[in-house]
Formats: C-alpha cells, structure tokens, sequence
C-alpha cells in the first residue's frame, strides 16, 4: 500500500471522529424538549438491537453456528455474568462446536 | 454492569476492562485480517490508532481487498459511523459538564462498547470515570490489532472461526443486564433488531443506513407508544380522582 492508503486513513479518521464529537460538545448538556430527550435515552438500547441482527447469524457462512453463538451468549448474559465472560464463553462453546 | 460505583478514573478503568478483554479476539481477528489484506503491521495498527472503530476498519479491509477505491471506503465509513451522532448525542445528556476539549478528547474514545457501558451506568457519568472506560478499551484495540499481525495466523483455524463471534457476544453482554424486568427495553432492542432483518434482508439499504434507520425508527416508535399509554394512565387516574 503507497501514499494513498494514508490519505485514506486521515479520511477515515475524520469520517469517524466527527460524528463522536459534534454532539457532545455542540450539545453540551443543553435542555432538550422531553419527547428528544426521550429518544435519545432509548438508542442505547435499539442500536445494541440492530448490531447484533441480523449481523451474528452470519458471522460464519454456517447459519447454525451463529444461532448456537447467539443462544449461548444470551445464555451467559442471562444468568448474570460479566461481559468478558460472556464474551470468553461464546468463544468456547463456538471452538467446540466448531471441532466437531 | 457490577460497578456501582463510577465516579474516579480508576473505576473507569476497571468498568472498562471488560471491554478491553472483549476487544482482545476482536481485534487480533482484525490484525490477522490486515496481514492477509497485504497491510504492513504499521499500516494496520495505524488504522486502529487514528480510525478506531471495528466495524468500518473490517468494513475497510474487505474493501481494499476488493480494490474500491479510497474515496468511497472514506464515504462508506462516514455512513457506517453515522450511528454515533446518535449515541454521542445520547451521551451529551450523560455525563457531567465538563470544558469541551475534555469532551472532544474523550470523544474520540466513543466506540458501541464504550457507549454502551457509560449509558448503563446508573446517574451522570464523571469526565475521570469517562477517560478510564474510553483509555482502557482504546489500549487494548491497538495493542492486540498489532498483537494479532504478528501471531493471528498461527492460531488454529477453529478458534479463528470461533472468535468471528467476540464483537456480538460483546453486545449481547451489555444489552441483557438492562433488558432483565425492563420490558421498554426489550421492546427496543426487538423493534431495532426486526426492522434491520427487514431492510437486510430485502436488500433496502446498505448496512451503515439501515442500522441508523433502523435505530431511530424503533426509538422512536417506542417513545410514542409510552408517551400515548402515561398519557391513558393520567387520564384514568385524573378521572378516579374526580370520583
């Protein structure tokens, strides 16, 4: 890769930071009306939703191998374990399955 | 998150090790990935210093191995991160004031996991605390991006195949804690999750689009519907209150 992978790079450094900073600090903790406000406490939530589907059913071209993940990762979370366990757990249950 | 308290830089650190281990898989998966792309171990720990964010960064290595030009794996990683004007909007309302070049610095470190873990916290979240989760998280993406250049190619194939899944499995862990009694919750991340089924599936938008369509639709669909219901309940018990 030559110098225009780098000018790529800066490009994609801007197209990233940009939409993290703009909002916090042209926001700023401004009063915003109840319903806006609304909203915006309930994206943490829809976004986690529209990242984990349909994306982690195929994460593998082998369908089944990311309902096991899924399954076993809300498994995991359910009981009441910490996130890198979750995380660590899927992954075994994914090498084993995956062995055999 | 079993973190209560969230006040100093320390416990930032510890609230974000998690995520930190959660990145470990991800982003040596992301370094291997680099390495068979034809990216010198500069160029692809360059990525994850200055860019910082798995999804565009793997978004990008599929598409430098396609040979798309530069210009539009910039436009595309815009669109993948339009996302976060949401959730840095969300934040805004989160944290504790604070100069804003702290905020601009600490921006940069917003990533879905650090998100995620700063608005589960229970109240504001404190400029230390933010640092902490945000430091701790970026450390560990651009250590094992490099980590994972170097060795990512000698693990067995199935445990390579096998941590394709740690990105998800990261998200599943910080969304079930919030979703347990709490039917708004699961009511979000349901309408979220069908929506972008519905746009993926029937090839309506690219995924950088339909994600942020996705979210904001269910967003505020949701919000509508209990704002109608609390409206229903204030009427009913306005009424009874008149008897």
């Amino acid at each position: 890769m030559g110098a225009s992978y780098w000018w790529m790079l800066l490009g994609m450094a801007i197209a990233t930071y940009l939409p993290r900073m703009i909002p916090l600090t042209v926001l700023d903790g401004k009063e915003l009306p109840p319903i806006v406000s609304g909203v915006l406490r309930n994206i943490p939530y829809a976004v986690l939703g529209a990242l984990i589907f349909p994306a982690i059913l195929h994460i593998q071209d082998d369908i089944l191998f990311g309902i096991i993940g899924a399954v076993v990762a809300f498994a995991i979370a359910f009981i009441g374990l910490d996130v890198m366990f979750v995380v660590i757990g899927t992954i075994a249950a994914l090498a084993i399955y995956s062995l055999f | 998150m079993g973190c209560l308290v969230n006040t100093t830089f320390s416990h930032g650190l510890k609230a974000g090790s998690s995520i930190a281990i959660g990145y470990f898989p991800v982003a040596i998966t992301f370094g291997l990935l680099a390495k068979t792309t034809g990216l010198s171990i500069i160029e692809a720990t360059a990525m994850s210093l200055f860019v910082y964010a798995g999804a565009s960064q793997y978004m990008a290595l599929s598409l430098l191995a396609t040979g798309v030009a530069p210009w539009l794996i910039v436009t595309n990683t815009f669109i993948v991160n339009i996302r976060h004007f949401l959730m840095t909007a969300a934040l805004s309302e989160k944290v504790e004031p604070a100069p804003k070049w702290k905020k601009a610095i600490y921006a940069f470190g917003i990533t879905d996991e650090s998100f995620s873990i700063l608005a589960t916290q229970k109240g504001r979240v404190t400029t230390a605390f933010t640092f902490g989760v945000a430091l701790i998280a970026y450390s560990s993406w651009v250590i094992f991006t490099a980590v994972g250049h170097v060795i990512g190619a000698n693990l067995p194939q199935f445990l390579q195949q096998a941590m394709s899944v740690a990105l998800y499995a990261m998200f599943i862990g910080l969304l079930v804690p919030s979703m347990k009694g709490n039917r708004k919750v699961v009511l979000l991340a349901a309408t979220a999750a069908a929506i972008h089924c519905v746009l993926y599936y029937f090839h309506l938008l690219s995924t950088g689009w339909s994600i942020l369509v996705a979210t904001l639709a269910s967003a505020i669909f949701v919000e509508i519907l209990y704002a109608k219901s609390n409206k229903n309940v204030e009427r009913f018990t306005a009424k009874k209150e008149d008897n």
